[in-house]
């Protein structure tokens, strides 16, 4: 499988400035930091996480997307990331719209829940589907908003948000997803990754 | 108190306008330091302490024999650690561990200065302490650092002189005293003043000192160091070396018993009138203030590295005050981390053993230090 953080570094030219909405451990930032002498920035919830940042020497900032996005001025940022976290906010929209007014541009990555195997699993076991990207239990899952790539699609389309790339994962595969092919990338792919902007 | 034995002094000769409008010259900053500078003169940490704290800031205090304040974080292979960096503390100016403060002969009366002793604030101890830089031939400091107090002035530091650090970590403070904080600070400076041996200041012509004021304002500011968790693990309702209360008033419970102590041992190394004059500076602190209301401009000329920690049971600096410093600093896209430590020991938690808190400090000035 082609690392998720290599295509979204794929699509970042060198010396931007960046900031990671929900960084985690802050792979993908010390990777940019490495490789591509960015600029970065990284926003996490989780203070066990924070830390694993900060012995990384990793400027990373203790906060929630929600709420703690506001305080970046507009467009203080060339390019915001956020990795597979906007269906565990409660307001995903809201999230959406404060990555495009602090970032010149946004890139965006989602488990796709309309990935064959996601549907699959609830055509024939009837329960909601576990997989390699989404390991959780209803019961216990941070996920309270999963969408397919087709509904992320159709949303920032519906919002006149500009999508400069969309790129559909699957396996060791990375294909462009196109109007024509979105049926298909839907189905096949079970990671969506959008450059957009507003 | 052999104080002269023990204590490096730095004499100002060059005249410091106060905020107050007076000027002093030829005063004394006592300070210490620890670890060696290397050659590059890159590796010094200026270190500011809280309140009651004094240069000597980690290993044996030569005058209290207790402790140094900040033993938990700063010595060899500690978060601070001295074996890489080389550490300086002084003693703020209003203090009484040798720096210029209100215990001094005032010359032009020959008398103790007491309450004639000019008022301070945050901003003139940190323009007062700039002049050891130039004592040790220091162009641009490593790291500033400081917990409450010490906070505020890291912030007035990084203010003042932009380009002299390369890292600034203010810990559990705030850019703006609350008013529940002076309020605070008030309960302890009346303490002070309605124990009869204070004599509006001029104590030290009596002989006497105003021990039980002192006391009480160390007592209550104490319980404002912890919190209730923290207390109530602690202590809880238990009772001091005896089986049942007393019906009377004595220490009954050991939280008394402990705040006893701790005013007791207190009045033993702290001048009153120094309390007076610092707990004051702190009150007057409000660095948004001095840039009409905008705490962002207050960091606009440094190019430095923030890195700010907060306590989730410190009351005293909640998370809030120095999440908003954070704020103001990324309004203005400077390079801040910060993290909220987990930790029932209240405000006091800097000075103490969490782990935690200890090994992010480390991990930032370390890894910072690499990218020097």
């Amino acid at each position: 499988m082609k690392n998720e953080f290599q295509v979204i570094a794929e699509l970042i030219e060198n010396d931007k400035k960046v900031l990671d909405v929900g960084c985690g451990d802050g792979i993908l930032m010390d990777f940019l930091k490495k490789n591509k002498n960015t600029n970065i920035r990284g926003l996490e919830i989780s203070k066990s996480k924070v830390q694993e940042c900060i012995a990384k020497g990793l400027t990373v900032i203790e906060g929630n997307a929600e709420k703690d996005l506001k305080q970046f001025p507009d467009k203080s940022f060339d390019y915001v990331v956020l990795s597979q976290t906007l269906q565990a906010f409660l307001d995903p929209e809201l999230v959406i719209k404060e990555l495009l007014r602090v970032g010149k541009k946004a890139i965006v990555t989602i488990p796709n829940f309309g990935y064959w195997k996601v549907r699959l699993h609830l055509l024939l076991k009837g329960t909601m589907p576990i997989t390699k990207r989404l390991p959780d239990e209803w019961y216990n899952t941070p996920n309270v908003h999963m969408c397919s790539i087709m509904d992320f699609f159709h949303f920032v389309k519906s919002k006149d948000i500009k999508i400069f790339k969309s790129l559909a994962v699957s396996n060791e595969n990375v294909s462009i997803i196109k109007d024509s092919n979105l049926p298909i990338k839907n189905l096949i792919a079970d990671l969506g990754i959008f450059l957009i902007e507003k | 108190m052999n104080i002269e034995n023990n204590i490096k002094t730095l004499f100002v000769k060059k005249p410091l306008k106060l905020d107050c409008g007076k000027t002093i010259d030829n005063f004394p900053i006592a300070y210490e330091t620890y670890g060696s500078l290397n050659e590059k003169k890159d590796n010094a940490i200026l270190v500011f302490h809280a309140l009651t704290g004094d240069q000597f800031v980690t290993g044996l205090n030569p005058i209290t024999k207790k402790e140094g304040w900040w033993s938990y974080a700063v010595g060899p292979d500690k978060a601070i650690d001295t074996k890489k960096y080389f550490v300086i503390c002084s003693n703020v100016i209003g203090g009484c561990m040798g720096s210029f403060g209100p215990s001094h002969i005032d010359p032009h009366t020959g008398k103790v200065f007491g309450t004639n002793f000019p008022i301070l604030t945050i901003n003139d101890m940190v323009n007062a302490q700039l002049n050891l830089l130039d004592h040790f031939g220091i162009d641009k400091l490593f790291s500033i650092a400081g917990g409450s107090m010490g906070g505020m002035q890291v912030l007035q530091f990084i203010s003042n002189f932009p380009d002299k650090s390369k890292t600034v970590v203010p810990i559990a403070c705030t850019s703006s005293h609350s008013a529940q904080n002076i309020a605070f600070n008030e309960l302890g400076r009346q303490a002070i003043a309605a124990d009869s041996n204070w004599k509006d200041g001029t104590y030290s012509s009596n002989n006497t000192n105003p021990n039980k004021g002192l006391a009480v304002a160390r007592m209550a500011a104490h319980i404002t160091y912890l919190s209730k968790k923290g207390l109530q693990e602690k202590f809880g309702r238990k009772l001091q070396e005896r089986e049942d209360v007393k019906f009377g008033f004595d220490a009954d419970f050991q939280i008394e018993s402990y705040l006893r102590y701790q005013g007791s041992v207190f009045v033993d190394r702290f001048d009153a009138n120094s309390y007076l004059y610092i707990t004051r500076a702190m009150d007057y602190f409000d660095l948004s203030k001095q840039f009409y209301g905008n705490l962002s401009n207050a960091f606009k000329a440094t190019k430095a590295k923030f890195f700010i920690m907060s306590f989730t049971s410190d009351w005293l600096y909640p998370t809030q005050e120095n999440k908003d410093i954070v704020i103001a600093l990324n309004s203005i896209g400077a390079d801040v981390g910060f993290v909220e430590i987990k930790s029932d020991k209240g405000h006091d938690s800097f000075l103490l053993d969490v782990p935690d808190f200890l090994s992010a400090l480390k991990n930032f000035l370390d890894k910072s230090y690499l990218e020097n």
